[in-house]
């Protein structure tokens, strides 16, 4: 029906011509609703050390524990089941990654929409700053704050809003610089509404395409960013193991055989970042106005 | 005579495209880049009175546009004053501006961007005069009803977004948008020029419509002449940013006086012209960044004579309603 | 000026149909037009935007990509079916001799390239000639378009030249080898008046001097009427009434056809109503039975609906169950 041909179902159609892309989306819906829920369907709790076991360490994938709790991508060094810690460790990067996320958008947004607003002395401050911090390489960036804050799950947490602010605030404000001056904008103001309505009201919704593309692509980086840190040990701390310590964790025995600890993890990141890359390109695919018909 | 409801005097407005760093510092090391100027409007002076509708024709980049954002309020004039009622925009403040702003309303040429492709039509229309009381949540809904009807869409329809409808409809979103706060003033940029033939007619129709319903003054802005003839109480002609020729339509289609309101009319392809051949004005367009000396049409002029291209001609009375900026009317 | 000229018409297109298959149905872009044009003769298509003016060009110029398709009907340039030759055998007759000009001057320039570098290259694509000789042709072609200093302007890129000059460097470029046919889709649409006079001046000049034959594609009435000899007017994908201008213009048959004059300003009293067609054209995956203009004629009746009306008479043609003159 006509009546409900609303943008966002016009953009559910497009998006759903890719295949590829719709399967990674139920990929990754299936992957992020399972970490969530980790707690409801994994066999074991991986950070109870009373669940644990060292006697069940290391047993390759299909063999059962002590109690008889099936091992299905096997165990860890400390008895620890690969699936659960796997869920668990998926949550914990998620988590990170979404509320960095979700606080680097605001961020950015309002600086990119306040310097394409302000314009001048503003904006070029503002977007200068973007500047040089894009131009150092992130991880960079990441290791010098933590060595100065210290590890925990808060500190990574900023360390990640520290890296991505710049990239949502250079969108926002390239996109509320074109929206600006579209002719519908010159109709709000010629309606003697105030700017602030109009800026946010008018022309913020305008930029939510790129911005969700970036969003995206930001979240998948800072996964991989995350278990990059993890993995170095200056990540998150030892006691909530996510992706990237797991492997690191692993990593020591890998040679001797013991491949499903590392493995199973980089499986995992590996199909996350994928299908969340493959949704983003479609994003960009279906969002990009100059693709639009 | 009455006060007029828009007057402008002497408004000039001028872009300056300026340096980023890089051009900075290239324009230090000798390279050849300046900060460039535009003369998108040069000294415009303008009354319109109540209830006239004001034809405003040029050809593209003369500065039409931009002299009916000045009027709209949408952009600052660089120089100049623009009055409302006789009283200078930027003495008002507070409620009378937003008066003075909702009393002046646009209605522009692109039926896609100007429409928010994000708002229902309920939203579209409906904001502003909520926002600013004209209607209050109770009478919303009837309000809005109203002011669709008024332009021809089906009230049925406020729940769609701009993309599904056509390109006469869409302009009939923007004129309700306009008419919503009550306007006395609309300035249409372009309206039709984006339509089908036959969906200009009924756009055209619906002004003319709206005008007589609701006492509306048109400043009309069109580079097709067809349609300011058939509209326009009185005609202003733009070239490069200054007025040349202003008058009665009547008056000035029977008898332009300056070459190029001479030319233009002589280059409008009519119907019951058939085969005709064509005698061409010479000459581009100048470019506005670097426009001829003094009378900007000179080097296109057939009767340019030394004077036109050192002396700038005043825009001045030649017969009484009749203005025209030209040397050659000097000589008589 | 008699429509019964002697000689074999240069184009002569025999029921085309170009369909589109899209998702949500086939798109009849151009369904079942016919029409011929001669040596020396200017044929307006006239028509609003989506009445397939555009795709019946590109059919003829054998332009038409998926998911478009030529679905029926002839294209004889010279005695010679366009729809039946491969790809090798069209493309020597594109540019050199059938050209097409579009509306936006930039489809046929390359940007990053000298037009002197284009216009070379174009000539001697299609013929062995030495580079002396085709640049020669280069600096004659833009003389004849009426661009000062051809000389000079052979050095520039496209983006130094204005609008109006681009397109006649355009012009040029499909006048370069002297083709028998050019097809031009709305080249004036987004010119001034001045600047679109200076074209049309010239466009007539050509048409006069090399008797090519031309297909000048618009929305504009008036535009044909000052320049054509024949006129189509289109309305959803079917020529809906065809004759010499005076023909058309001055005894319009179709309703149609008799609504657009009718609401042109200059033929209505100064500040009255203008006479209006009601309603917007249909979708053209939603065409309405019989008569596709039936929902906004006045003259509309069960006939119009029961059928679609055929095309009546010879050179002088109508579609229409009622039409408002007869047509012999
Ligand atoms: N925001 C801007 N920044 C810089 N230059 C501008 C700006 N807006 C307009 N101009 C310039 O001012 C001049 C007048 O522009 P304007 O849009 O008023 O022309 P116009 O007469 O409306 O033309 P058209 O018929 O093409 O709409 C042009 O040279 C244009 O390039
Ligand atoms: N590539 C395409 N895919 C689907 N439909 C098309 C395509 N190109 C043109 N059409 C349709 O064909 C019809 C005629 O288009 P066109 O010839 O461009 O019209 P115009 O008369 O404005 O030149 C329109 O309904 C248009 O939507
Ligand atoms: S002032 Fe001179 S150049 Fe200008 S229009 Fe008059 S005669 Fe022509
Ligand atoms: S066939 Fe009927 S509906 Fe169609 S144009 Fe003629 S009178 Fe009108
Ligand atoms: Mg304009
Ligand atoms: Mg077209």
């Amino acid at each position: 029906m006509a009546e409900l041909d609303t943008p966002f179902r016009r953009f559910v159609a497009d998006f759903r011509e890719d295949k590829v892309a719709v399967g990674a989306a139920v990929l990754f819906v299936a992957i992020f609703a399972a970490a969530m829920a980790c707690s409801y369907i994994s066999p074991q709790n991986p950070y109870d050390l009373r669940q644990l076991d060292i006697m069940d360490g290391k047993l390759p994938p299909g063999k059962a524990s002590m109690d008889g709790l099936v091992f299905w991508l096997g165990s860890d060094g400390q008895g620890r089941d690969m699936v659960s810690a796997i869920l668990y460790g998926l949550r914990t990067s998620f988590l990170v990654a979404v509320t960095s996320g979700l606080i680097a958008a605001a961020v950015g947004t309002s600086v990119g929409l306040a310097a394409a607003y302000y314009g001048g002395l503003v904006d070029t401050l503002l977007m200068r700053t973007v500047d040089i911090k894009l131009s150092f390489p992130a991880i960079l960036i990441a290791l010098v704050l933590l060595a100065v804050f210290g590890q925990g799950t808060g500190k990574i947490v900023i360390a990640l809003v520290v890296i991505q602010w710049a990239y949502y605030a250079r969108t926002v404000r390239a996109s509320a610089l074109v929206e600006r001056r579209k002719e519908y904008v010159e109709a709000a103001q010629c309606l003697a509404l105030p700017q602030r309505r109009i800026l946010f009201r008018h022309i913020l919704p305008n930029c939510l395409p790129p911005l969700i593309v970036v969003g995206t692509i930001q979240i998948a980086n800072s996964i991989a960013l995350e278990a990059t840190l993890s993995f170095l040990g200056v990540g998150l701390p030892i006691t909530e193991p996510s992706l990237g310590l797991l492997i690191a964790n692993g990593f020591e025995y890998i040679l001797s055989g013991v491949y499903w600890i590392s493995f199973f993890p980089g499986v995992a990141l590996l199909v996350t970042i994928v299908s969340i890359n493959l949704v983003g390109d479609r994003l960009r695919d279906v969002l990009n106005p100059r693709l639009q018909k | 005579m009455a006060t007029p409801i828009v007057e402008l005097k002497d408004v000039s407005k001028r872009f300056v495209k300026s340096l980023d760093m890089a051009g900075k510092l290239a324009a230090k090391l000798g390279a050849n880049v300046r900060e460039e100027t535009v003369h998108a409007v040069d000294r415009v002076s303008l009354s319109v009175a109540e209830g006239e509708v004001v034809g405003l024709v040029g050809e593209s980049g003369c500065g039409k546009s931009t002299l009916g954002r000045i009027v709209a309020g949408i952009l600052p004039q660089t120089q100049g004053e623009v009055l409302y009622r006789g009283q200078p925009l930027s003495a008002l403040s507070g409620q009378a501006r937003v008066k003075a702003a909702l009393a002046v309303q646009m209605i522009f040429q692109d039926p896609y961007a100007s429409l928010n492709p994000r708002m229902r039509v309920a939203d579209i229309i409906g904001e502003a005069p909520l926002y600013h009381g004209l209607t209050d949540k109770a009478g919303e809904v009837a309000y809005l009803d109203e002011t669709m009807r008024r332009v021809g869409l089906d009230p049925a329809y406020k729940k769609r977004y701009p993309h599904q409808f056509s390109g006469g409809q869409r302009q009939r979103i923007g004129i309700a948008r306009a008419l919503a706060v009550k306007p006395e003033f609309v300035v249409c940029d372009e309206s039709v020029a984006a339509l089908d033939v036959s969906i200009q007619a009924q756009i055209l129709n619906l002004f003319m419509e709206l005008r007589a319903a609701l006492n509306l003054t048109y400043l009309f802005i069109s580079h097709d002449l067809g349609v300011v003839r058939h509209l326009s109480d009185r005609v202003v002609i733009m070239y490069l940013g200054r007025v040349v020729e202003e008058g009665n339509t009547d008056d000035l289609f029977a008898n332009p006086n300056h070459p190029y309101t001479v030319a233009l009319l002589g280059e409008i392809p009519r119907l019951d012209t058939r085969k005709r051949v064509f005698v061409p004005v010479k000459g581009e367009i100048p470019s506005p960044l670097n426009p001829p000396g003094g009378c900007h049409f000179h080097p296109r002029c057939p009767h340019a004579m030394a004077r036109c291209s050192v002396e700038a001609p005043v825009l001045r009375e030649i017969a009484p309603g009749r203005r025209a900026a030209c040397h050659l009317n000097d000589a008589s | 000026m008699t429509l019964e000229m002697t000689g074999e018409a240069t184009l002569r297109v025999e029921n085309l149909q170009t369909h589109f298959d899209t998702k949500a149905g086939t798109v009849r872009a151009v369904d079942g037009v016919s029409f011929e044009v001669r040596q020396g003769q200017i044929l307006g298509l006239v028509g609003e935007s989506g009445s397939g003016k555009s795709v019946t060009g590109f059919s003829i110029m054998g332009l038409v990509d998926p998911p478009g398709r030529i679905a029926g009907g002839r294209v004889l340039f010279q005695g010679r079916d366009i729809a039946k030759m491969g790809e090798e055998e069209l493309r020597q007759l594109r540019g050199n001799r059938i050209a097409m000009i579009f509306q936006d001057p930039m489809m046929t320039l390359n940007p990053v390239l000298k037009v002197e570098t284009q216009m070379i290259e174009a000539v001697q694509a299609h013929g062995n000639v030495d580079r002396r000789t085709a640049w020669t042709r280069a600096r004659d072609a833009l003389g004849q378009v009426g661009i000062p200093s051809p000389e000079e302007r052979l050095n520039s890129y496209p983006h130094q030249f204005s609008g109006g000059m681009r397109q006649r460097v355009a012009i040029a470029i499909a006048l370069l080898n002297k083709p028998d046919l050019i097809v031009a889709d709305e080249p004036t649409t987004a010119l001034d008046v001045t600047i679109q006079g200076q074209i049309l001046y010239e466009v007539q000049k050509l048409a006069r001097e090399t008797r090519t034959a031309l297909i000048w594609i618009t929305h504009d009435l008036s535009v044909v009427a000052s320049l054509a000899d024949e006129i189509c007017v289109m309305y959803a994908g079917r020529i809906v009434e065809r004759g010499s201008v005076d023909q058309v213009l001055d005894a319009p048959a179709h309703p149609y056809t008799a609504g657009l004059i009718g609401s042109v300003p200059s033929r209505n009293v100064k500040g009255t109503k203008l006479v209006q067609i009601p309603g917007v054209m249909p979708s053209m995956l939603n065409l309405p039975s019989g008569c596709a203009f039936r929902l906004r004629c006045s003259h509309a009746d069960a006939t119009c609906e029961a059928s679609a009306p055929p095309a009546s008479g010879g050179a002088r043609q109508v579609r229409c169950f009622h039409p408002l003159t007869e047509v012999a």
